[in-house]
């Protein structure tokens, strides 16, 4: 720009004043579509399925009557699907986690464990279905069963419980690995006695937010061939006979809540939209307080911290 | 407490003669035990890799099946996927088509809303509006994709026929804008991450030189940030390939050689879901095809995952 052609200063200061101020209507505005967007979903869930939820919902198995059908196989497969994703899930995700942050040196072999758990992270989770229903249903024989549903979901959760449980176990400041090494304590004591406990309301948020991620997962349990019509429960995991405890729910067929509302969905005819509605209140509502909640223990955790 | 009393014991038991033996036992034991714990620990590590490989194998094997029926000439170039008809067409194109056009209608979306709302959150919002919409942003991005699917068959694609009354029920525009609200989060939330990191000394110096906010913004703080805001792109394309439940509900099960997003077409993800929802017998040409469709998408997303994971690398190396 030349000295000749070059606008008044205040003109040229309004003009980028106003530039400004268009620019943060514009940003405003796509915050706004974001939330308005969680907004009207939420409404409009509510306003098809409220009516539908009831004790009679909760407690009913699915029905060729829009009007008598119900959930109750759906969130009892669900809860027990969610029990084998955290029993095996958990477990595996913090003790890969605790290997990579505090063991692992910089070797090949860690760079590949890294790279591979980036990749799955982001590897679409119908893939893990396919993986699934190759590998546990008919290599493995395990059927298309609650027990391959709870592993499926549990490999898909791993990336989210080691990237969040490293996060957690980075924050602690190496001074109190290094007290505790001074007093003579072993790396697995250290870790035992220090390390995790501090750092277990973060771990704690990882969990939650993989449990919250699997309970809504569709894609990867359709593959492995969930059911959207089950009228029975699994066999009960405590029995009057000894010893008291069963394993057979683990092979049984399942729905689960995802499921049983995409079956109502994909229905022609307008009857079981109320449904499908009503299955997508309770499943927002179960997703948006997990993560309510993990969202509070981070932002508890950030204000206590004190080293 | 405890713990530390025993160890106390240890070493006085090391110094004393008759209890070196015991105590160089205990230390070996403990060593041992050292070593079997990290083994442990090694090979939870190690289910990662095992995982990776196993979904390559399972992918690949049964693939090879799929290839044995089926030329790869006409898996690329034939203009129809009927595999489960009585003449059978392996075509890949139509999935391909229906997969991009949808995904191409969500990045339309997401990316421009995306990358203002993230200039905006990290340029120009009070701290108090970022603490708040950080969590909302999550919440958006935690709503069951199924949700979001009814979200597009039930509310968005009947706006959307306000707009074109001839709009079908199921097309690939209402899905497609759904899936771009979806990734939103996701790409706000990296892109504002990269613009953050950018140190703050370079904003300093746009100021004194009388640069406004967005000037700013546009002309130092983005040019800065733009292999941390392409990896949010990249990574964000592809979860909008290998989004299911959503175009599986609203955009149609007949796969549909054609570019329009305002027609219906199953993606490549949507014909996975369509045949598990049946019950093929395992060997069959149609089992098979699954895997060969799955192969085509995990190889996209892999592609994507991988550049967008080394771009993201890169902008946390520059400063």
């Amino acid at each position: 720009m030349s000295a000749q052609s070059a606008p008044h200063p205040h003109a040229s200061i309004a003009r980028r004043k106003i530039a400004e101020a268009l620019f943060k209507v514009l940003g405003l505005c796509s915050l706004a579509i974001a939330v308005g967007t969680l907004a009207l979903l939420f409404g409009a869930l509510l306003f098809e399925g409220i009516t539908r939820i009831d004790w009679q919902f909760l407690m009913s198995y699915p029905s060729r009557h829009a009007a008598q059908a119900g959930i109750l196989s759906a969130w009892v497969g669900s809860t027990l699907i969610m029990l084998v994703t955290a029993v095996v899930g958990i477990p595996l995700g913090v003790a890969a986690a605790i290997y990579l942050e505090e063991y692992a040196r910089k070797t090949w072999m860690t760079e590949l464990i890294e790279v591979t758990v980036t990749n799955l992270a982001g590897v679409p989770s119908i893939i893990y279905g396919l993986l699934a229903l190759g590998l546990f249903v008919y290599i493995m024989g395990l059927g298309e069963s609650i027990l391959v549903a709870g592993l499926t979901l549990a490999l898909l959760t791993l990336p989210v419980v080691i990237v969040t449980t490293r996060e957690a176990i980075r924050a602690i400041p190496v001074e109190i690995r290094e007290a505790a090494y001074a007093l003579g304590a072993t790396k697995w004591q250290t870790l035992t006695h220090h390390v995790l406990p501090y750092s277990v309301a973060g771990i704690l948020t990882g969990i939650i937010l993989a449990l919250s991620r699997a309970i809504g997962e569709t894609a990867p349990l359709v593959t492995i061939g969930a059911l959207t019509f089950i009228a029975f429960l699994p066999p009960a995991p405590v029995t009057t006979h000894p010893p008291y405890l069963s394993f057979d729910w683990l092979l049984s067929p399942f729905t689960v809540m995802p499921i049983q509302m995409f079956g109502w969905v994909s229905r022609p005819g307008e009857d079981f939209i109320g449904n499908a509605a009503a299955a997508g209140v309770l499943l927002v509502g179960m997703t948006l307080t997990m993560n309510g909640v993990a969202i509070y223990l981070r932002y508890r955790m950030r204000k206590q911290v004190s080293w | 407490m405890s713990k530390s009393i025993v160890a106390g014991q240890e070493a006085i038991r090391i110094m004393k003669p008759d209890g070196r033996v015991e105590a160089a036992a205990r230390r070996r034991a403990r060593q041992r035990r050292e070593q079997v714990i990290k083994g442990g620990l090694f090979f939870a590590a190690l289910i990662s890799v095992a995982a990776t490989v196993t979904i390559i194998a399972v992918l690949l094997s049964e693939s090879i099946g799929f290839f044995r029926t089926v030329p790869l000439t006409d898996f690329f170039t034939d203009t129809l996927w009927t595999p489960l008809f009585a003449d059978p067409h392996y075509g890949i194109l139509p999935l391909l088509a229906g997969t991009l056009v949808t995904s191409g209608v969500g990045l339309l979306v997401a990316i421009p809303l995306g990358t203002v709302a993230a200039i905006y959150l990290s340029e120009f919002s009070s701290s108090r509006l970022r603490e708040v919409m950080k969590p909302v942003l999550e919440l958006l991005g935690a709503v069951p994709t199924v949700v979001y699917g009814y979200f597009a068959l039930v509310v968005v694609t009947p706006s959307l026929q306000l707009l074109w009354p001839d709009l079908p029920g199921f097309n690939m525009l209402g899905p497609g804008i759904v899936i771009g609200i979806m990734i939103m989060p996701f790409v706000i939330s990296l892109s504002e991450d990269a613009m953050r990191a950018v140190p703050m000394v370079l904003r300093e110096g746009s100021y004194a030189m009388g640069a406004t906010r967005l000037q700013t913004a546009w002309r130092v703080v983005v040019p800065a940030a733009t292999s941390g805001i392409v990896a949010a792109y990249v990574l964000g394309i592809s979860r909008a390939v290998g989004e299911t439940m959503v175009v599986a509900i609203a955009a149609g099960q007949n796969p549909n050689l054609t570019w329009n997003p305002l027609e219906p077409a199953a993606t490549i993800t949507a014909y996975i879901v369509q045949v598990a929802l049946g019950d093929l017998p395992h060997g069959s040409i149609g089992y098979q095809s699954i895997f060969a469709a799955g192969l085509v998408l995990a190889v996209m997303t892999f592609a994507f995952n991988i550049l967008g994971h080394f771009m993201r690398k890169r902008f946390r190396e520059v400063y």
